[in-house]
């Protein structure tokens, strides 16, 4: 493994377009994290989205364009560190489906998919984290978003990294392995089916005895956030990150701003 | 039926502004899902077992002329006749030809998504033979007029109230209670002389044996055996995919389906079938005839769609789907609804005419998870999607908007400009409530749900303020 000169991983941090637009404090609560367990990081400034949109709405030529600009600027790295199971997954499993006819970019891609991790997973799997003198005053429950859960394997490590949080109660959610209705795309193409996925979802989240959301796509998390602040639900909705790096002190995502 | 698939979205709406479809659909959904989870966490060589179907279908789909040959061999030789339709409407002839040569006036059906595939019931309208459904649930959209909402469970849509409402109103001689069990006494009463007075039965069949020439059903009803054996003829209506070259095959399948299709170990009725009454046989058609239905497949045999032909058509993806679970199998507008309706109904049916189902769906990937021959749905969707974006055939808005967001993605610069100039948007619109509850052009989002109000700054602008 090629390291940093003082033996520290090097990670290229991938923040994705949705955090990078809306949520920052997920990507420097993922920066404190890394740094914390050890990692030398980097944020490549030609970054920008993954490709996922294109890829789902069968623009493979678009995909191909950002596929390459995202090997290209990740490539030096060790490993490659993404908030994001979805976004992730559109590196680690999906890249490879888009070079198939290209030898010589598929050589590119390969080494990339096969490290590039979602965050917690990351965390938990390769660096054996444990998260230290960190406290939460609350009970959260745990939305499981599909690409990480599905293609990653996402599950456990999560709820292994918040159960070390101290005053931190997690209570099961019915239906946390079942969509939320985001989808990408999906939910603006689709806006009626979409809230009536994510109706029955945030109907699922109030009847569990939470005060607090958590999960591990922020895609996810703004879907589920933005219903149940429509429906006047005061519960405060994070990424696990944020709880973890003891960064969930400010609002919650959709709640209203002091500052 | 007629197919509505190109309506797809205003189907949606008015799934959605049904009172009670929830409702039958969540008590229904709710127990498969629950069920099949149960058997199948209490069937240690489920995984195994999931392997090995895949391979064998794979294996009997490259090889599929030859089990073909081989079957036809077998059924003649077994006294069955076999006929090849290309298409439902051949298929259709060959159906009413039979039925006019037999002078049939009624014939009783099993329930087959094949014989809805090619518009059996329409056939046999046209051709004045009457239709008796003899399934406890087509039974009940035949009475209603409906076409199937579900391969499995054809009548998912009604709740049991509204059945028995149906049955007061249509029966002979309806129950006096509305329970299940008087519903379905009363549904007996109804079909009991229907079935033993038929000219001709007419029937799927679940699996084809290729080296004995014999297929298979797969019931809980009974329904299957009580209507094929009392008339003089039995057609059975199959798909060329239903193929498995010997019974051991077949043994491997019958642990899965109904386990994925209901959540039981096996059926009340499976029952193996081959050729007409014999000489010393008691009962039994004096004639079967077998019509094998190619409608596209061979076409996905050579296809990216090829996996597709592994279904053996449980309804595990429909029952395990967020878009089927929300507005049902109608809304569809096609034979097959769900996942695995998405990817048949353009295979069957041309793209241009579905071009919403394989859109609606979120490729959350749970159907290929609970799929018992791990069909890769979300995959094989997808790729249809690019099948259509080629075609030009993305919505012009679609279009128009990846090109300006990969026109900007694609130079960071350019980019960072745009992400910048929008956060600062956003924030104006939230003016500092945490939440945006109107964005212009995506009020398809925030019609029912707000939008986060963004941090002053994006990440990429504050990390450089922070660290340099």
């Amino acid at each position: 493994m090629n390291t940093a000169q003082d033996g520290r991983p090097r990670i290229g941090f991938f923040v994705t377009c949705i955090v990078d637009a809306m949520r920052p404090n997920i990507g420097f609560a993922s920066l404190k994290l890394l740094e914390d367990a050890g990692c030398d990081v980097s944020v490549p400034a030609a970054q920008t989205c993954c490709g996922q949109p294109a890829f789902n709405s069968g623009d493979d030529a678009t995909t191909r364009r950002l596929a390459r600009q995202v090997i290209e600027a990740f490539e030096p790295f060790d490993y490659i560190v993404v908030p994001s199971g979805s976004c992730a997954s559109m590196i680690r499993s999906h890249y490879g489906e888009l070079f198939q006819d290209d030898p010589d970019w598929q050589a590119r891609q390969k080494p990339v998919s096969a490290k590039t991790w979602e965050i917690l997973s990351f965390l938990t799997d390769v660096l054996h984290y444990t998260p230290k003198g960190v406290r939460y005053p609350g009970t959260a429950t745990y939305h499981d978003s599909c690409s990480g859960l599905r293609d990653l394997g996402v599950h456990d490590q999560p709820r292994a990294l918040l159960a070390e949080v101290d005053a931190l109660d997690l209570v099961p959610l019915e239906g946390n392995t079942e969509c939320c209705g985001f989808g990408g795309t999906f939910c603006v193409k689709y806006p009626e089916l979409s809230t009536a996925i994510v109706a029955e979802k945030a109907a699922k989240i109030k009847a569990t005895d939470a005060d607090t959301l958590l999960g591990g796509d922020m895609g996810c998390l703004m879907n589920m956030a933005g219903k149940l602040s429509r429906d006047g639900s005061d519960l405060r909705v994070f990424h696990t990150v944020e709880v973890l790096a003891g960064m969930a002190d400010g609002p919650g995502i959709c709640a209203p701003r002091l500052k | 039926m007629k197919q509505t698939s190109h309506r797809f979205s205003q189907n949606v709406t008015r799934a959605l502004a049904e009172p009670t479809l929830k409702l039958a659909l969540d008590r229904t959904t709710t127990l498969l899902r629950s069920r099949r989870a149960r058997v199948i966490a209490d069937f240690p060589q489920y995984a195994q077992a999931r392997e090995t179907a895949q391979k064998i279908k794979d294996h009997t789909l490259d090889n599929l002329g030859h089990y073909l040959r081989q079957f036809e061999q077998n059924a003649i030789a077994s006294g069955a006749q076999v006929h090849w339709a290309a298409t439902p409407a051949e298929a259709r002839k060959i159906v009413t030809d039979i039925c006019t040569a037999e002078g049939a006036k009624t014939a009783t059906r099993v329930k087959s998504m094949l014989g809805e595939e090619i518009g059996i019931g329409e056939a046999l309208a046209e051709a004045g033979v009457e239709r008796i459904e003899t399934d406890l649930a087509e039974h009940i959209i035949q009475l209603a007029g409906d076409p199937p909402s579900h391969i499995v469970m054809p009548a998912m849509h009604k709740t049991h109230e509204q059945v028995a409402e149906l049955f007061a109103d249509k029966h002979a001689q309806p129950s006096a209670t509305q329970d299940v069990p008087a519903l379905v006494e009363s549904a007996r009463r109804e079909l009991r002389p229907k079935f033993l007075n038929a000219d001709i039965s007419i029937s799927g069949a679940n699996f084809l044996i290729a080296d004995t020439g014999s297929f298979i059903t797969v019931t809980n009803e009974g329904n299957a055996e009580l209507t094929t054996t009392p008339p003089r003829t039995h057609i059975v209506t199959v798909g060329i995919e239903k193929m498995v070259p010997s019974l051991k095959h077949a043994a491997v399948f019958l642990r899965l389906l109904s386990r994925a299709a209901i959540g039981t170990e096996i059926t009340q009725y499976t029952t193996f079938y081959n050729g007409p009454k014999r000489a010393g046989d008691r009962d039994g058609p004096e004639r079967v005839h077998i019509v094998l239905v190619d409608n596209h497949r061979s076409d996905m045999l050579s296809d990216f769609l090829r996996p597709m032909l592994r279904c053996i058509r449980c309804g595990a993806c429909m029952n395990h789907c967020p878009v089927y679970s929300a507005v049902g199998g109608h809304a569809y507008g096609a034979v097959y609804p769900g996942p695995m309706g998405s990817v048949l109904t353009p295979a069957m049916t041309g793209l241009k005419g579905s071009k919403d189902l394989p859109n609606a769906c979120t490729l959350n990937g749970r159907c290929k998870e609970v799929c018992p021959v791990n069909i890769p749905l979300p995959d094989m969707l997808r790729s249809l999607r690019a099948r259509q974006f080629d075609a030009g055939m993305a919505s012009p808005r679609t279009a128009w908007s990846l090109r300006l967001w990969a026109m900007l993605a694609t130079r960071p610069a350019l980019y960072r400009l745009a992400t910048g100039a929008a956060n600062i948007g956003l924030r104006v619109l939230a003016r500092g409530r945490g939440k945006i509850s109107a964005v212009p052009l995506a009020g398809g989002w925030t019609r029912t749900r707000d939008l986060p109000q963004p941090e002053a700054g994006t990440f990429m602008q504050q990390y450089k303020k922070k660290r340099h």
